[in-house]
């Protein structure tokens, strides 16, 4: 944590060979609108957040997530395997007005990915919106409780299998 | 089932658990770091034990106190939890959700051109942004080419509502801090602006106006004389509260040196728009990832020094000016034609072609029925709204609905700023700083 804050410049993402997709930090890189995106699974997720903190990304804009339980066919480059679900960051390096996009891959079977707090301690809320609404729990998160949600509330409201307007409004404590 | 008696329904918990404030013994080192704002940098080798932050603070001396979730200080519906030593707030943790209304989850059942409607009620005090932010990341998705009248209405429109969000801000800060007149002349003048938004949308708040491929109407005649009159009123009033509450001692004291914040904390919290530029870091999304015609625009970011609340009062009320600035220039500049994408797969016909013409009449009711695709694919388009960097993660699947709708909203983040804001102070800098952080508990919860 006690890096020089001063940005250096991005590593030349790698030039990109006849077979697959551009690398940077050894992750698989694509371009949706303009916009450059980093694709990674669980295993690399911390190490390039660590080596992105130290490209000079100063800030986290949001930590969220996205259940892709009925649109499994998205396009994902070569060497990330699509789970089901995603989380998503977005980075930002104000020196430099530059942006970029972080797509984690997370297994439906353990929905466990690190948690970017020491890297971003910013991140700490959109982390906890994301373990409300997913169920995507982030290991040595501070706090990981509900946001949103009221405490005793079962589900994760924003995964595509749970349904809207089949659950009775839920009052808790409240007398019978 | 039976009726339950008052004293039942008094008896009633409202517990959060674990959201809460716990006791020191019940909390871990690192939650009990985050809750005293210790998102400090700490040098490599110090390490932070329990005691350290246990600034000679034993437990039968303090005490945990609600403020909130009901009362006009807290802006709507928040609840501060602080742990306090007489007067001293030692420890701070603001518990969320209370105004949450699944508008993310309403967001994936809605089809895209209705979609406005239901962001647009977020921040309820600056609607047009978040229509705008949107709208931005769906036209991106669907490759829609906004015509430049329409773009500059959509600047038009959000400068307005920048003056207007901040004038409330300086009414309700004022009133925070018991200078209760500005409460009454912050409203009024805001009311001037409404009045405008309500003659070009039709309503004063929730307007719906800004949609996928433009504006809803073209602007009304003798728009610029209202915008002109606006700009004058705004800017001869901005001098009289010059005179109300800057030079107001009493005031100054309140605000000064209360809330600090360095850049690095507030860098590293994710926090934007005036709470950020307080600190001195310049960044302003319309300068630094321009959209729209920002770029053909004179404006100053204002930026602080000292990262207190008497900074982000100074910042709120300059950007008022500077978006006087910018309404004089697109009034100047705004040009003629389309205020909508000619589109027929995406904006609606106009009422009287429908009568006239069949395939008017088809693609209504196929645009009103089925709605229009887009392509697969995620598109995060940011814009500077008054509180901060707002924008639309939308995924779409190449259907009709966004796949998955998430909002980055700028006081959610922002939130995260208070409880170092608020470390050592008194109760009353902690209402100060709520203020000062301008939360819209409509964007926190959504």
């Amino acid at each position: 944590m006690s890096e020089d804050q001063t940005p250096q410049p991005t590593p030349e993402a790698s030039a990109p060979s006849d077979s697959g997709p551009s690398l940077l930090h050894g992750c698989p890189v694509s371009e949706t609108l303009g916009q450059p995106t980093v694709h990674t699974d669980r295993g690399r997720y911390l190490a390039l957040m660590e080596a992105l903190y130290r490209d000079g990304f100063e800030s986290c804009m949001g930590v969220s997530g996205v259940d892709y339980l009925t649109h499994p066919g998205r396009d994902i480059p070569e060497g990330v395997a699509a789970e089901r679900f995603e989380v998503v960051v977005e980075l930002v390096s104000f020196s430099r007005r530059e942006r970029l996009r972080v797509r984690c891959q997370v297994p439906a079977d353990d929905p466990v990915v690190p948690s970017l707090f020491d890297l971003w301690p910013g991140s700490e809320a959109h982390e906890r919106e994301t373990f409300d609404m997913f169920g995507v729990r982030f290991t040595d998160h501070p706090d990981l409780t509900r946001i949103l949600m009221p405490e005793d509330w079962e589900g994760h409201p924003l995964r595509k299998d749970y349904a809207t307007g089949q659950v009775p409004v839920q009052f808790k404590e409240a007398p019978k | 089932m039976t009726t339950p008696s008052l004293v039942d329904l008094l008896k009633a918990k409202t517990s959060e658990g674990a959201q809460e404030l716990l006791a020191r013994e019940r909390t871990s080192v690192k939650e009990l770091r985050a809750e005293v704002g210790g998102v400090l940098r700490l040098p490599e080798g110090v390490t932070l034990d329990r005691d350290d932050i246990n600034y000679e603070a034993p437990d039968d001396e303090t005490m945990i106190l609600n403020l909130g979730p009901s009362h006009p200080s807290t802006h709507g519906v928040l609840r501060v939890m602080v742990e306090i030593r007489g007067e001293q707030v030692l420890r701070t943790k603001p518990v969320i959700g209370y105004l949450h209304t699944g508008m993310e989850k309403t967001g994936e059942e809605l089809m895209y051109q209705q979609g406005a409607t239901n962001v647009t009620r977020m921040d309820y005090l600056s609607p047009f942004f978040n229509e705008l932010a949107y709208c931005l990341s769906v036209e991106k998705l669907a490759g829609v080419e906004v015509p430049p009248r329409a773009q500059w209405i959509r600047m038009l429109m959000c400068e307005l509502n920048r003056i207007s969000s901040h004038l409330l801000w300086l009414a309700t800060n004022g009133a925070d801090l018991g200078a209760l007149n500005m409460l009454v002349y912050g409203w009024r003048d805001r009311e001037l602006v409404l009045a405008f938004f309500e003659k070009v949308t039709g309503l004063r708040m929730n307007h719906n106006y800004i949609r996928p491929g433009g504006v809803a109407a073209d602007l009304p005649d003798g728009w610029r004389d209202d915008v002109l009159a606006i700009c004058d009123t705004v800017v001869k009033r901005m001098d009289e509260y010059d005179n109300l509450l800057t030079g107001q001692p009493l005031l100054q004291n309140r605000m000064d040196g209360v809330g600090a914040l360095d850049s690095e904390t507030a860098v590293g919290l994710g926090l934007t728009g005036p709470l950020l530029r307080s600190t001195g870091v310049a960044y302003d999304v319309r300068r630094d990832f321009p959209y729209l015609f920002y770029e053909q625009v004179d404006f100053d970011v204002i930026v602080g020094t000292a990262g207190d609340c008497w900074d982000r009062f100074a910042i709120r009320a300059n950007e008022i000016r500077e978006s006087v600035r910018i309404l004089r220039q697109v009034a100047k500049a705004m040009p003629a034609g389309d205020y909508r994408a000619q589109d027929k797969k995406f904006t609606p016909p106009p009422r009287n072609r429908i009568d006239e013409s069949m395939e008017a009449l088809i693609h209504h009711f196929k645009l009103f029925t089925e709605g229009f695709r887009v392509a697969p694919g995620d598109a995060y388009v940011p814009v500077e709204s008054p509180r901060g960097e707002l924008g639309c993660y939308v995924v779409s699947d190449g259907t009709s609905r966004p796949y998955r709708l998430h909002v980055r909203a700028p006081s959610f983040a922002n939130l995260q700023a208070l409880a170092p804001m608020v470390r050592g102070g008194f109760i009353p800098d902690v209402i100060a700083c709520i203020s000062s952080i301008d939360p819209v508990l409509g964007d926190v919860d959504r």
